[in-house]
């Protein structure tokens, strides 16, 4: 295998593990991180040096955008959450689960980039191609949003009997 | 100084992801002892920060599944095809003899489109026809719509055979990247649950009539009509395979371009 084909090997787990908390659906997320190899595999000519890692996240992100945009073209076939399935047996996992399914898809992008790959804010800005304020303000919506549906905002189950 | 005694909230969020120089993050630190408000804000991030850790970090442990394999997903590009170009130059020497392979080395060097197109349509028949929750981007209730984009992508008219008279419905499609650029791929499925695909793109190939490969589990007919390539594949029952081709391929010979689904 090629250098650049073991550079993006070694970032597998990472970008199966953002893949897996973006999209909270395990399938959904071994799907885009399989395009996003693919791409990369196929662009290799385009990579013009640096962070492998930083570009991998640059790919996978774009693919869950345009993978929500065509699924809120065909919303008969959106799940409404795919987090159900995918929760965890714990309640405090479910709640972050469910908390991160509220936020704004490039909120979400930004938050986990930072909090879970370990990504500088500077990352993070090339990333998601906007200014370093730009990611701040999201991290600080998400951030709001998250403490607000944690802190009992979140809807009460409901029992049928 | 002034911007000691403040401290912003964005300074707060920079605190907690480890982006303060050293004399800020003192100054942050000595701030939030004196403003519990804050202090508390920062311990919710932090919190909210772990809990996706433990939620989301074991991912990364996991042992990643075979369709990730990086040198699987290169060889179908690389190895794949020097395996197609090492099989055509054989088959050219066998077919022509000697005399034959100087004449016809050059062409036998790289692989047709022939091995291309059937290698790239088996391989994404192989990868979806499995798929129980994501087989298709587009699904088949909405063809207008898929066909239109397919057709778009490629920049020729296109069209998803009817292939209802063989018992097959249309699961949807999905855009591939094939041999010569983008590829479309269409999705059939029988009544027992058998799946068949037609892989469409481009070539300079002359037209051919149906052309049959055969795999292991899976068999594939090929065809050349108009500059397109078309490989529908299926499972190894050559007969029934024959027949949805021939069909896939009547109707596409006295297809209307101007009749897109």
């Amino acid at each position: 295998m090629s250098e650049f084909g073991q550079r993006i090997e070694a970032t597998i787990p990472a970008l199966r593990r953002y893949a897996r908390a973006l999209t909270r659906d395990a399938e959904t997320a071994d799907d885009i991180v399989q395009d996003t190899l693919v791409r990369a595999l196929r662009s290799e000519h385009l990579f013009i040096g640096g962070d492998v890692r930083a570009w991998l996240y640059t790919i996978l992100t774009n693919l869950n955008r345009n993978r929500l945009r065509s699924m809120s073209r065909r919303p008969t076939l959106t799940p409404i959450k795919d987090s159900d399935a995918a929760m965890g047996p714990d309640l405090g996992s479910r709640d972050i689960a469910r908390a991160l399914d509220d936020l704004a898809e490039e909120q979400r992008a930004a938050l986990l980039l930072v909090v879970l790959e370990g990504l500088t804010y500077r990352e993070v800005a090339e990333v998601q191609g906007v200014p370093i304020g730009t990611v701040m303000s999201r991290l600080a919506r998400a951030r709001l949003q998250i403490k607000a549906f944690l802190d009992g905002e979140r809807p009460a189950l409901r029992r049928v009997k | 100084m002034i911007d000691h005694l403040n401290i912003s909230e964005d300074e707060l969020h920079a605190y907690v992801d480890g982006e303060l120089a050293a004399d800020r993050r003192s100054a942050v630190e000595s701030w939030l002892t004196t403003h519990p408000e804050d202090a508390a804000k920062v311990a919710a991030w932090r919190k909210q920060a772990e809990s996706i850790q433990a939620r989301y970090g074991s991912v990364a442990d996991e042992k990643p599944p075979q369709r990730l394999n990086v040198a699987r997903l290169a060889c179908r590009r690389r190895n794949g095809w020097i395996a197609a170009a090492a099989a055509a130059a054989l088959a050219a020497f066998i077919a022509g003899g000697f005399a034959g392979w100087t004449v016809r080395g050059i062409e036998a060097r790289s692989p047709s489109d022939r091995d291309r197109f059937t290698a790239d349509a088996l391989e994404a028949y192989r990868l979806y026809v499995v798929e129980v929750r994501h087989p298709v981007e587009v699904p088949g209730d909405q063809r207008p719509h898929l066909v239109e984009w397919l057709s778009k992508r490629l920049g020729s008219p296109l069209r998803a055979p009817e292939l209802d008279r063989m018992g097959l419905k249309l699961v949807g499609g999905r855009l591939l990247p094939g041999p010569t650029g983008a590829s479309a791929f269409f999705m059939y499925e029988g009544a027992s649950g058998e799946r068949f695909t037609l892989y469409c793109g481009h070539t300079t190939d002359q037209e051919t009539a149906l052309r049959y490969t055969t795999g292991n589990q899976n068999a594939a007919y090929y065809w050349v009509d108009r500059n397109l390539a078309y490989v529908l594949s299926g499972p190894a029952e050559r007969d029934k395979l024959h027949d949805i081709a021939q069909a896939a391929y009547d109707q596409i010979d006295l297809r209307n371009p101007a009749h897109g689904g």
